[in-house]
């Protein structure tokens, strides 16, 4: 019996080929923006994730606290309290897979005709490590090269292009502060960082020869930072307690006295990125389903059109022997094929435009099963919702009227 | 032995602007299996009121409508849809079939409701096509079909579930005189042959004069009730003219 009535409700469509086809537009556009937005707000959420990817990890940011002088506090990362054996002893710890102390003076480099003010950051191999952070050509330094002190450089994509152009930077040499380095390596892009900094503005070069020749506090042995890989996002607050607990200890710091350090980590920006994207995301689907729950409507009032242009049919199908519940069936059924059928077109717009709009703006939009599966549970229950009252009229009818119509 | 209707002092009222207005004062027929009758009446005389009940789409304001004795007051929505699916099939004077269906599935529509498999219900409506003539013309929609050939579609469709009683409004009333012959024919063949029975609601006394006993209805009441005499059916119209 549904067979039937779903191949009479395909008929009564097609009877009314335009008016069925113009009431699916609603649906179509309604379906096709629900899709089109999620697939958006999917693609910049995804986008979003890459980048927070791309700042490493678990990663925990060991900063110096301030420097003062004659009572003027200079800021964090400007005093001396944070030296290389802080970054050992972190190393250690449980739940700790690299620890890589680095220190950074901004520097004007030049190489032959071309200069640029850039940072020059002192670190260790394992630095390339807990960053996530490769060279796309050469190679990075190694340990011994750091110990030594040897005078190799690795480059950032920006400051590469600023000094050499379009020339191949490796082999060649960059002076700064007067010192030349040999340059074995370039970096892979990396790109903004979320200050809209530019990650890729910058020269690596092994801590010892940043200390001994580019800081001149050797001996200090003092550095402005410690990176710390740590290996699972739970671990996360544990080693940062025991970073906190350690170099208390370490510094000899007495119970009342103030952090002479501190240890930040990523996850509060993370955390507000996520809520940020996922809130977008929602705004984006719920813009379009206002465009569904209209669709909706336009179903609802074809739909009582038809109940009233059929009244005489409804007549003749109660007369002989259609219940009042087979008869709002069928209204249902007329409905709901409207808004599935809508639906599916919908979908297919929604993901060919969502193709387009990822092409235009340059990041992946995906439209995925999960989307799909809501546009067509959201187009039945609009299908129902708005059909459900001309389908009642319908059944309401009285079977007299309705013949006499 | 149960008469197949029986109609006991029924009474229909219909609320209107000017007050309630009694169609039927108190009517009492009742029908055995197998006749062949004719209910007449000018219009306005109460007689499609009571075709309404007899059909089960409307019900009385008093007194009792028995089918099969069966008191039809006490049936709910549902079981009344029931008995005009298989118990009682309907006629009508503009045929009232549906324009975006074949004559097949016009005729096995009353089957679809009483949940018929399709292959069963698509045999039987071919075979009773074929019994009223139209076996050649099962895809015709009703547009393509004449006036006569669509009312023999209605009458094969009425025929769909083997109902107990065949209700027809004026069946001839949108053909012409040969045509409406035919049709006439063809009900008394139904109920010579297959024992249906078959009551035909009229204005017309020619159409009341090929069956075998009328009913007239005026002003409510019953006005006669008996064979269709030409005095039955002609004299006592010019008085009600």
């Amino acid at each position: 019996m549904i067979a039937t009535m779903l191949a009479e409700a395909w008929s009564a469509l097609i009877a009314n080929r335009l008016r069925s086809a113009l009431t699916m537009l609603g649906m179509i556009i309604g379906v096709a923006a629900v899709i089109l937005m999620l697939a958006i707000g999917g693609g910049v959420q995804k986008q979003v994730q890459e980048s927070i990817a791309g700042l490493g990890s678990n990663l925990l940011i060991v900063t110096a606290g301030s420097g003062r002088q004659g009572g003027i506090f200079g800021g964090a990362g400007t005093g001396a309290s944070l030296r290389i054996d802080d970054a050992d002893a972190i190393a250690r710890l449980d739940n700790v897979v690299a620890a890589a102390p680095s220190t950074s003076v901004p520097a004007q480099a030049v190489a032959g005709p071309a200069n640029w003010a850039t940072n020059v950051t002192g670190s260790v191999p394992a630095y390339f490590l807990v960053n996530e952070w490769t060279v796309e050509d050469g190679r990075i330094f190694t340990d011994r090269e750091e110990r030594a002190g040897a005078r190799v450089a690795v480059l950032g994509q920006t400051t590469a292009d600023k000094l050499f152009g379009a020339n191949d930077p490796l082999g060649q040499m960059v002076r700064i502060k007067g010192i030349s380095f040999t340059i074995i390596g370039l970096l892979e892009k990396r790109g903004q960082g979320f200050g809209g900094q530019d990650r890729d503005d910058v020269i690596v070069v092994p801590l010892t020869t940043a200390l001994r020749l580019l800081q001149g506090n050797f001996f200090r042995r003092s550095i402005r930072t410690i990176s710390v890989s740590v290996a699972s996002a739970e671990a996360l607050d544990p080693v940062t307690d025991d970073i906190n607990a350690l170099l208390r200890r370490k510094h000899r710091l007495r119970p009342g006295d103030q952090d002479d350090f501190q240890v930040a980590n990523l996850t509060a920006i993370t955390d507000t990125l996520t809520t940020t994207t996922s809130a977008i995301s929602l705004l984006l689907a719920a813009i379009g389903s206002i465009s569904l729950v209209v669709g909706g409507i336009g179903i609802m009032n074809i739909m009582l059109v038809s109940v009233t242009e059929r009244t005489r049919e409804i007549g003749i199908r109660m007369a002989i022997g259609a219940s009042r519940a087979a008869v709002r069936l069928q209204f249902l059924l007329e409905a709901l094929m409207l808004s599935l059928i809508g639906c599916g077109v919908g979908v297919a717009v929604g993901t060919g435009l969502a193709m387009l709009a990822g092409g235009a703006v340059g990041f992946a939009t995906d439209v995925t099963p999960f989307a799909v599966t809501i546009a067509f549970a959201v187009s039945a229950s609009i299908g129902i919702f708005f059909g459900w009252w001309p389908a009642t009229r319908a059944a309401k009818l009285s079977p007299i009227e309705a013949l006499r119509s | 032995m149960t008469a197949l209707l029986a109609l006991d002092a029924v009474v229909k009222d219909y609320a209107s602007e000017a007050g309630t207005f009694r169609a039927l004062h108190g009517v009492t027929v009742s029908v055995e299996k197998g006749e062949f009758m004719a209910i007449m009446g000018p219009s306005g005389s109460g007689k499609s009121t009571l075709m309404n009940i007899i059909g089960c789409l409307d019900t009385p304001t008093d007194g009792h409508y028995r089918f099969e004795g069966t008191d039809t007051a006490t049936l709910s929505e549902g079981q009344l849809a029931r008995l005009r699916n298989d118990g009682i099939g309907f006629v009508f004077q503009q045929f009232n079939l549906l324009p975006r269906l074949s004559a097949l599935a016009n005729v096995a529509l009353p089957m679809v409701y009483s949940g018929v498999p399709r292959a069963e219900r698509e045999a039987r409506a071919q075979a009773l096509l074929a019994s009223v003539g139209l076996g050649d013309k099962p895809k015709s929609r009703p547009s393509q079909l004449s006036g006569g050939q669509q009312q023999r579609v209605a009458v094969a469709r009425s025929l769909a579930n083997n109902p107990e009683l065949l209700l027809a409004d004026e069946p001839t009333g949108a053909l012409d005189t040969k045509t409406g012959i035919e049709v006439l024919a063809l009900f008394r063949a139904l109920n010579e042959d297959k024992g249906v029975t078959v009551v035909i609601v009229t204005h017309d006394p020619e159409v009341a004069k090929a069956t075998n006993r009328v009913v007239r209805i005026q002003d409510g009441l019953v006005f006669y009730d008996g064979p269709p005499t030409d005095a039955a059916l002609f004299g006592h119209a010019e008085v009600a003219a």
